[in-house]
């Protein structure tokens, strides 16, 4: 038994935004018996706190990295010792760590297209920023460092502690577990000045250095204009029969179960990607082979600006409500914190919609490596043709972004179709009721 | 059921807004304005909004009605007048 057959768990990469984070702390002890899929750290990001995963069934054998410290993507946190060898190693060391707190029960299959020791980054974001080289050797696990230094806080109070200069660990905090808030900071002296620089030692004194989460969104989204050949679509969809099913429903259901419209066009781009699987893909810089699993990610704006896209996992299979329950989970995590690392790698085409702010249509810039992604419009009723006779419906605007290294027009009309199809589809109280086979 | 007043009602409406929106000054909300404008809030937060009003006040707002809570003074009038309040 040796430690190089050791599992490393690196720092993920969640996104082309994203060159560090910070172990907030450890969800499991050393010691503990682990399966594949099991949340076991909490990482801060610039887009709040995520739950990271381990991707490999075994025994957490040993932390690298404590709670407080900030390091580079690819850093190895710890190290996992794969099941195989847990039959025959000796009993494990008694956990020195603190108890394992409960965490809860994860709200997706874990990933099974991954490969046991890569992180979900390596399939998320090649080509578009290098990632550090894994470890391959074990380094000497270093004594533990104190966390004094850390201070949990959410996103958009580090923003805003930054911008005026307020130390977050003088801040009390009023959220979960004593984060700071955006509204602890309120009444937070700012740190003294330091002295305003010359005119002469300042280039442009207008110009605001951008957050890190706005500069690398561009960075990823100009790299994708670039390299990637857009092409796009539209459709204009009537809605109106899915939309009286869904009040239809909705009427009978609690709030708590009731359906969004933005949950119909998720479970219709799904149930399409199985018609043309061409777009269920990730490019990997040569082809995009389609993905066995269709996982549909999300675009959601974050309070304070950023927006995230993480992925419910096999979307397809999801009848409505259990697609709708996923759905509304996750645009909650992805608002107050609690995404799973597999959320943010594992999307395989993304639906973005601009309905809400008023956005009749709109043409989005795909989510690299993905090869496609919808664009969905706000519902309005409009002058339109019915048997031969002019009525108000409500109609929506879908766009499709999509390689054209990986597909062709007439392929990706074939998809959008689809799509419109499957919105339109008379039996769709049916269809969307029943999980798919 | 459980007599509300209209105080507790707008300190019900103000307490569930700030868990969607925990950065907002909801001391200098406009009571007439759209919080939907005010706050940034979508239509999930606004489907939030209402289950969290059904959990903590046991008042079913149907999606026909959604929009006569997107206000402080709108949702109190409305609560009300579901609840009885004094």
């Amino acid at each position: 038994m040796s430690d190089a057959e050791l599992v490393p768990m690196p720092m993920p990469s969640l996104g082309a935004d994203m060159e560090s984070g910070t172990l907030v702390k450890w969800l499991r002890a050393p010691g503990d018996r682990v399966e594949r899929g099991d949340p076991i750290a909490e990482v801060e990001t610039d887009k709040g706190i995520l739950v990271i995963e381990v991707f490999t069934s075994g025994t957490f054998e040993r932390v690298v990295v404590s709670p407080g410290e900030k390091v580079a993507v690819g850093t190895v946190l710890a190290y996992v010792r794969p099941r195989a060898e847990v039959d025959h190693a000796p009993a494990a060391p008694p956990a020195s760590a603190p108890a394992p707190v409960p965490v809860p029960a994860p709200v997706s299959t874990p990933p099974t297209t991954l490969t046991p020791v890569t992180p979900p980054s390596a399939t998320l974001t090649p080509g578009l920023r290098p990632t550090p080289a894994l470890a391959t050797a074990l380094p000497p696990a270093p004594a533990p460092r104190a966390s004094a230094t850390f201070v949990r806080a959410s996103g958009l109070a580090r923003r805003l502690a930054g911008e005026k200069g307020i130390d977050l660990r003088a801040v009390r905090g009023s959220g979960p577990e004593g984060a700071v808030l955006a509204t602890d900071l309120a009444n937070v002296a700012r740190a003294p000045e330091p002295p305003a620089p010359s005119e002469a030692a300042t280039p442009d004194a207008r110009t605001k250095p951008q957050s890190t989460m706005r500069r690398v969104i561009g960075a990823a989204m100009a790299r994708s204009k670039r390299e990637v050949p857009h092409f796009y679509l539209g459709h204009s969809v009537d809605v109106g029969a899915a939309l009286a099913w869904l009040a239809a429903e909705n009427e009978k259901l609690p709030p708590a179960s009731r359906y969004a419209p933005a949950v119909l066009f998720v479970w219709a781009v799904a149930r399409a990607l199985r018609k043309v699987p061409e777009l269920n893909a990730r490019w990997d810089g040569d082809a995009a082979p389609p993905l066995p699993d269709v996982h549909v990610g999300c675009a959601v704006a974050l309070r304070g600006g950023g927006l995230v896209a993480p992925a419910i996992h096999h979307t397809d299979r999801k009848a409505l409500p259990e697609l709708m329950a996923a759905f509304r989970d996750l645009v909650e995590r992805a608002k107050r914190g609690g995404l799973r690392t597999s959320e943010m790698a594992d999307g395989t085409l993304t639906v973005t919609s601009l309905g809400d702010r008023g956005v009749e249509w709109l043409l989005p810039i795909i989510f690299a490596p993905q090869v496609a992604i919808v664009g969905v419009g706000r519902i309005t009723e409009r002058p339109w043709v019915r048997d031969g006779t002019v009525v108000a419906r409500p109609i929506v605007e879908l766009t499709l972004a999509a390689d054209h290294r990986v597909i062709d027009g007439h392929r990706a009309a074939s998809f959008l179709g689809t799509v419109g199809e499957l919105l339109q589809d008379p039996a769709l109280s049916l269809v969307a009721s029943k999980e798919a086979p | 059921m459980t007599a509300y007043s209209r105080d507790d009602l707008r300190a019900a409406y103000l307490a569930e807004l700030a868990r969607i929106a925990p950065e907002a000054d909801l001391s200098s909300l406009d009571p007439a304005a759209d919080v939907r404008e005010e706050l940034d809030i979508d239509s999930m937060d606004v489907l939030h909004l209402v289950t969290a009003l059904h959990a903590r006040l046991g008042v079913d707002v149907p999606e026909r009605d959604y929009v006569r809570v997107t206000t402080l003074d709108g949702a109190v009038a409305y609560l009300a007048t579901r609840l009885g309040a004094t």
